[in-house]
């Protein structure tokens, strides 16, 4: 077997993201609407605003991610993409891989380019701290996306699934929001939290494509 | 198994909720041999078809298959963005092939069309297109499900050549077909 299928699965992924146009950038909308709200709730104290910023753009950051994850694979049971695929002889969870990292690149990665800019608007000091920050949450949000996306191969043939895609993913988000927040906070755990949030990212990617696959699978059958 | 026979299915059986669907189902693809499915609508046509695809697990049974095989459905598997030339360059790469798409796009009287997104083209056009891919690469079995939905006369004796070729080679063929006039088989199944 190669790895054609794959890299295709990619491409197609890929392709399908830019071709959307909007489609691309409606998380990114949705990530810089919440978080530009939040002052306008609890007020403009800098202090305050410097407190919650990193914490609420981890909370937007996984919000967001579940805005388009609905249409990843719903969109192949209907058009029939996905019996092409599945018959590839490439396995379904490197297929379903495949399509949620080309998933995240364009749509998960572009919020944590934004990150810094966000976290200028809630006070945060212009220094080297933004950049580690943005890798924080690029790291976490490949943990977002791809437990989102077991949520999305799960609802694949649910009409308005988005709904069952938060009530599966959410809890699984927990680990990478807990460990995202203390790793930016200034906690005495806060120099072992970035790892702790490897970690998780590094579960998701180990784990979650097996349950898209079989899920993937089962959506086919 | 019979000897040398590419598609081998037996005792297929499969349950949709609390009804059977179909049972005891068993069929055997010659090379050279087209095999027409026939029964009403939601007979399992389909389903049988998926099932010898690997898509669908049946409940009883056990399906073997010596070599590749193309699969042509009602859903094309075409993105709304997707032109036929995209399509075929896609899959083109997925299986390893390196394919002259114009040539092939020509071929199938999709010339015109062959830049234009799918989301714009009209059944028949989506139709040529998944069509096309048989061409992509040789494999000997060819389920089909419909193929001849939406075509015109003219992209039906295309269809028609191509199964015959397919069939002089050796290759094997089984295509659900509603009440098409003209399409050679020899051999029957009616689930």
């Amino acid at each position: 077997m190669s790895g054609a299928p794959i890299l295709s699965a990619f491409r197609q992924a890929l392709g399908e993201a830019w071709a959307g146009g909007a489609g691309a950038l409606l998380p990114l909308g949705f990530f810089a609407g919440t978080t530009v709200l939040v002052p306008l709730g609890v007020g403009t104290e800098p202090a305050t605003l410097r407190a919650i910023g990193p914490g609420i753009l981890w909370v937007s950051l996984a919000l967001s991610s579940l805005v388009t994850l609905e249409r990843v694979f719903q969109a192949d049971t209907e058009d029939g993409a996905l019996d092409l695929w599945l018959q590839t002889g490439a396995p379904a969870a490197a297929i379903a891989a495949a399509k949620t990292f080309a998933h995240w690149l364009t749509a998960g990665l572009p919020l944590a380019l934004l990150s810094p800019m966000l976290l200028l608007m809630f006070q945060a000091r212009a220094s080297g701290a933004l950049l580690e920050n943005m890798g924080l949450y690029a790291i976490g949000g490949i943990a977002f996306y791809f437990w989102g996306g077991v949520g999305a191969a799960l609802s694949a043939t649910v009409r308005r699934g988005g709904l069952l895609i938060s009530l599966i993913a959410l809890p699984l988000y927990v680990p990478t929001a807990i460990f995202g927040a203390l790793a930016m906070g200034d906690g005495p755990s806060s120099a072992s939290a970035p790892l702790f949030l490897a970690a998780t990212t590094l579960f998701a990617l180990a784990a979650a494509p097996f349950a898209m696959g079989a899920a993937l699978r089962l959506a086919a059958d | 198994m019979s000897v040398g026979s590419l598609l081998y299915g037996n005792n297929i059986g499969i349950m949709r909720g609390e009804r059977v669907l179909f049972r005891d189902v068993s069929l055997s693809l010659s090379p050279g041999e087209a095999i027409v499915l026939r029964g009403a609508n939601g007979a399992g046509k389909t389903t049988l078809l998926r099932i010898l695809a690997g898509l669908t697990q049946a409940e009883t049974g056990e399906v073997s298959k010596q070599g590749a095989h193309h699969w042509i459905a009602h859903r094309e598997g075409l993105k709304p963005h997707e032109t036929p030339a995209d399509h075929l360059r896609l899959w083109a790469r997925a299986w390893g092939q390196t394919v002259e798409v114009r040539q092939l796009l020509a071929d199938m009287g999709l010339s015109k069309p062959a830049d234009v997104p799918a989301k714009y083209l009209s059944a028949g056009q989506r139709r040529r297109t998944a069509l096309a891919r048989l061409r992509l690469e040789d494999r000997p079995i060819w389920l089909l499900d419909e193929p001849f939905t939406a075509l015109d006369a003219d992209g039906k004796s295309l269809l028609q050549a191509m199964i015959s070729n397919h069939r002089t080679q050796g290759g094997g063929v089984i295509a659900a077909i509603h009440g098409e006039a003209g399409f050679e088989f020899d051999t029957q199944v009616e689930i």
